[in-house]
């Protein structure tokens, strides 16, 4: 490593120890002010009540303060449960609203500085690391040395690493009051963007667009010499800067909806939720173009794009999910399980989570029109089934958590119900393949390795026989690793597209169907 | 009850290739293929790659486990000591013994020993199996200041990369005086030893092994080179090629020259006994511009599927098709189809050569007196087997050839267009009546540019 390598990789473990440490920061003070201001109104008086023993005490830490919030709140509601008055019960939960109103920290009077401090020096320190690598060697695979690596074999590296980011998601889903020093660290950029504070989601939309464009600048020096690879790379980045995050802030400050004009249904799983239909219809022109808009990417965004380029078009040139498994989790991408034995899980697993999200769907959007009549409050239970197993557990825990343990597409690639609809249009119906280069094929397991989907590549092209598997993505890598240039992703005609009986070329002696 | 039992001696590419290929063809055989290797088949050309923390070995088998039990392929790891060809019988080293109704040897190759001084030394070795795969590591754990090469070839270079990747300054002995060019024409072993070089590695060319010297343990601590430099070295590599695996064969009724003789039916002298892959010596070569024994990855597979094909379905002889091959040089990528030899007379062979500004890209096609293309090597860019093998079958002109060389491209979509310039430098050299082909919008967009 050269000396700005070590001082980005001493900066970047700087950034994220402060990063861990600022949730423990401060004192937290809690008023019947606070409480009042923070609360629905028809919840006002009773949260006062409720919370009336905490005024005035200081807590030491997030711990003692939330610990003592759950203690008083709980009780209320768990007497009320026991004698069966449900509808006095609060189910709104508050903790991350009074936490963040509550707090006195220096992240919440010095934001920059602890931003900077954190957030700040992760990326720079990530910049500096990743910013000339490779400068000494000419442009080719830099795989050396992947499965002697501590973090990217499932070495301990990998393990604190995913147990990190696990930990993480965990907070970020279920637990946000512990965060809220660090939503306000951000809390002005937020006002500047959107005019609006900050909650947890705005955190992470900004972690997560940072993370992105940090290791997109890796897999630019790490691609030097592959075009393909450098402008799904450039593509993923710049749909997340700006689709995914400053757009959809953007909007919100000019009194619009909060949309991010790529995300789409079903992987958008809430997108016809009946309070987004109540928004999309009661925001006049824009909101009734975004749902049409919305409406379009499903039923011919999605076919047509398909049809000619694959699920590509999506999955590794646009899509959120795709672009933090190309960018931050391309470290991990072999670490797929490629058996056949996998392939079964997760053709199940997939189109089980498709057929559920379709239900869901349909049961909601009837539930809608029929004004409720229907099912009444069930498809609220519904939602907050999917959301929590499958939009937070698979999605964002699973997901992203076990890329030092099951290699980076882990959702895209057993959960995603977006791209189990793609899969389907290109398995059937695309000009997408990867086309096999005659008999050149060795072999060797180099494409087989590096698929993050757990496609066996070699299976295929050892055979001569074209790649049209429905979860293919078509990251290109199996492309570019092969040391014979066996493998090309092409959109061609579909004729020559299955190919039952292909053949190896180069043996007159017999024309043999492997 | 099986039909017959067919024992495949060795489970690399032509052994297994020949036995998955059987069963195909014969649900009844009874198939039992010997390796003291490794039980399991893996790719041979990937060694490197575990080597260098590019995948574990398990990655480099093509099939996983259950594959096996599932074809009824039985496998059996075990080393060959004799084969008594009277009784129908393997032994093995272990006392062991299998009897055959029908014995395949596919033993491959062992790399070349000529008899040098201290060729035996600890710390020098080839690298051919998954043995010398452990030995590498082995030799590569104690302290080594510089490695030796001997010998230029695919092997060589490989080796080279994997004690570049441990930081190991290499000093690549080659006796000829280019890089590989007693395969590759003057241009092209030029432009891989400039990448040799690039990569930092000492490349002697012209120069010969004389001598490996040993310290006070036994282990190599110099060689001596033809030169008479000694250069001292805490390993050697020797990769100046491979011979047929074939030692255990000889004084046995088997007739053995350099290979295992055979005809173009796999048939050695011994009835049931036919030899496959590396380790066959054809009587007669099997084409005009292929050689006695073939030692290629691909050669390799199409015996064994060929040999197959005659077991079970009637006999048939092995008849090659257009030559193609393919290696990795470091970072660069070759390609041939059809034949390029090393060297050629001006009354034999038009050539056509074309080479990038950058010195890493070249395209080269030969082309008969009626301006026939013969064959074309590549370097640094992909070309399509099929389009190739078609032109070369069909004796395409190169005017032709070169007019639809974009149908030939193969490399990702967004590269660099190589053929356009490919056909104009085509153009100014021979004329030709076609158009250079255009950018398409999108590289235009992205500025591909060669």
């Amino acid at each position: 490593m050269k000396w700005f390598e070590k001082t980005g990789v001493i900066i970047f473990l700087l950034g994220i120890l402060v990063f861990t440490l600022v949730p423990f920061l401060g004192n937290y003070q809690m008023s019947q002010e606070l409480v009042e201001q923070n609360t629905k109104e028809i919840h006002q008086e009773r949260m006062a009540e409720i919370l009336s023993p905490m005024y005035g005490q200081s807590y030491p830490s997030n711990f003692a303060f939330l610990g003592d919030f759950n203690r008083h709140f709980s009780a209320y509601n768990d007497s009320l449960k026991s004698n069966q008055l449900w509808d006095q019960v609060i189910w709104d939960d508050y903790s991350f609203a009074l936490a963040k109103a509550s707090v006195q920290s220096p992240s919440k009077e010095n934001p920059w500085l602890w931003l900077g401090l954190s957030i700040g020096l992760a990326v720079l320190g990530g910049f500096l690391y990743n910013f000339r690598q490779h400068e000494e060697e000419s442009p080719g695979i830099k795989n050396n040395g992947i499965f002697h690596s501590k973090l990217k074999n499932r070495g301990w590296l990998g393990m604190i690493t995913g147990a990190y980011l696990i930990l993480f998601y965990i907070l970020l889903y279920w637990f946000p009051a512990y965060l809220v020093n660090l939503v306000w660290m951000v809390d002005p950029l937020s006002r500047i963007l959107s005019g609006g504070p900050a909650s947890q989601w705005f955190l992470y939309g900004f972690i997560y667009t940072l993370a992105i464009l940090v290791m997109g600048l890796r897999m630019f020096r790490k691609y030097r010499g592959n075009k393909y690879q450098q402008l799904r790379t450039a593509s993923v980045m710049f749909f997340q800067t700006a689709f995914a995050f400053l757009i959809p802030e953007i909007l919100v400050l000019l009194n619009q909806p909060y949309f991010d004009f790529k995300n789409i249904w079903p992987l958008d799983y809430d997108f016809f939720y009946d309070y987004q239909l109540n928004t999309f219809l009661s925001s006049g022109g824009v909101g009734f173009f975004m749902l049409i808009w919305g409406i379009l990417l499903i039923i011919v965004g999605v076919p047509v794009f398909t049809y000619f380029f694959g699920k590509r078009w999506y999955c590794s040139w646009v899509c959120g999910c795709g672009g933090l498994a190309e960018t931050v989790g391309d470290p991990f991408r072999q670490l797929s399980d490629k058996s056949l034995k996998a392939w079964k899980y997760e053709r199940w697993i997939i189109h089980g989570v498709l057929v559920l999200v379709n239900l869901m769907t349909l049961l909601t959007i009837v539930n809608y029109f029929s004004e409720f009549a229907l099912l009444g409050n069930v498809t609220n239970q519904l939602h907050s089934f999917y959301g929590f197993a499958i939009g937070s557990a698979f999605a964002g825990v699973v997901g992203t958590g076990f890329y030092p343990f099951m290699g980076n597409r882990v959702w895209c690639r057993f959960g995603c119900p977006l791209a189990a609809y793609l899969g389907i249009v290109q398995r059937f119906k695309s000009r997408f393949r990867i086309t096999t280069n005659g008999g050149q094929c060795i072999s060797c397991g180099n494409c087989s390795t590096y698929c993050e989907m757990g496609i066996d590549v070699r299976w295929y092209a050892q055979r001569g026989q074209n790649i049209v598997r429905s979860s293919c993505v078509g990251c290109g890598v199996c492309s570019a690793v092969c040391p014979r240039g066996v493998l090309k992703l092409e959109n061609d005609s579909e004729e020559s597209r299955f190919e039952e009986f292909p053949i190896l070329i180069g043996n007159d002696s017999i024309k043999i169907k492997s | 009850m099986p039909s017959k039992h067919i024992v495949i001696l060795g489970n690399g590419i032509s052994g297994i290739t020949c036995a998955r290929h059987l069963r195909k063809l014969d649900e009844n055989l009874r198939i039992t293929v010997i390796s003291g290797e490794s039980k399991y088949f893996f790719s041979r050309t990937a060694l490197m790659y575990v080597a260098m923390g590019h995948m574990k070995f398990e990655h480099t088998q093509p099939y996983e486990n259950w594959f096996w039990e599932k074809n009824r392929i039985e496998l059996l790891q075990e080393w060959v000591e004799t084969v008594d060809f009277t009784q129908k019988k393997l032994l093995f080293q272990s006392g062991n013994n299998l009897s055959y109704d029908q014995l395949i040897l596919a033993t491959g190759s062992k790399p070349n020993k000529f008899g040098w001084p201290g060729q035996d030394l600890e710390g020098v070795q080839g690298l051919y199996s998954k043995q010398d795969l452990e030995k590498f590591e082995e030799n590569t754990t104690v302290a080594v200041q510089r490695a030796v090469i001997v010998g230029g070839g695919l092997i060589g270079i490989e080796l080279a990369e994997m004690l570049a990747y441990k930081k190991i300054p290499v000093t690549f002995l080659v006796r000829e005086s280019g890089f590989w060019n007693n395969v590759l024409p003057k241009e092209e072993s030029e432009l891989v030893g400039r990448h040799i070089r690039e990569h930092h590695i000492d490349l002697r060319l012209e120069t010969e092994l004389k001598e490996i010297l040993p310290d006070n343990d036994g282990r190599v601590r110099a060689v001596i080179s033809s030169k008479g430099e000694e250069i001292p070295c805490q390993f050697v590599g020797l990769t100046a090629g491979v011979s047929p695996n074939v030692d255990f064969l000889k004084n046995s009724s088997l007739d053995v020259k350099r290979g295992i003789v055979v005809d173009e039916f796999f048939q050695t002298n011994i009835p049931d006994v036919f030899a496959i892959g590396d380790c066959a010596e054809f009587q007669k070569a099997p084409a005009s511009d292929r050689r006695n024994i073939e030692q290629v990855w691909y050669t390799g597979r199409m015996h064994g599927e060929t040999l197959a094909y005659s077991l079970v379905k009637g006999k048939i002889s092995y008849q090659p098709g257009v030559w193609f091959n393919s290696a990795k040089f470091l970072d660069i990528e070759y390609q041939t189809y059809g034949s390029v030899p090393p060297e050629w007379k001006p009354e034999e062979f038009t050539s056509f050569y074309w080479e990038h500004s950058s010195g890493k890209v070249s395209f080269r096609m030969l082309m008969s007196q009626e301006n026939k293309i013969v064959g074309v090597n590549n370097f640094g860019f992909r070309l399509r087997h099929e389009f190739f093998d078609k032109a070369i079958k069909e004796a395409w002109t190169g005017e032709k050839v070169i007019a639809n060389l974009q149908k030939a491209n193969f490399d990702p979509e967004f590269f660099a267009p190589y053929f356009r310039e490919i056909q104009g430098a085509f153009q100014k050299e021979y004329g030709g009546n076609f158009t250079i082909g255009k950018k398409t919008f999108i590289q235009k967009l992205f500025g591909a540019r060669t």
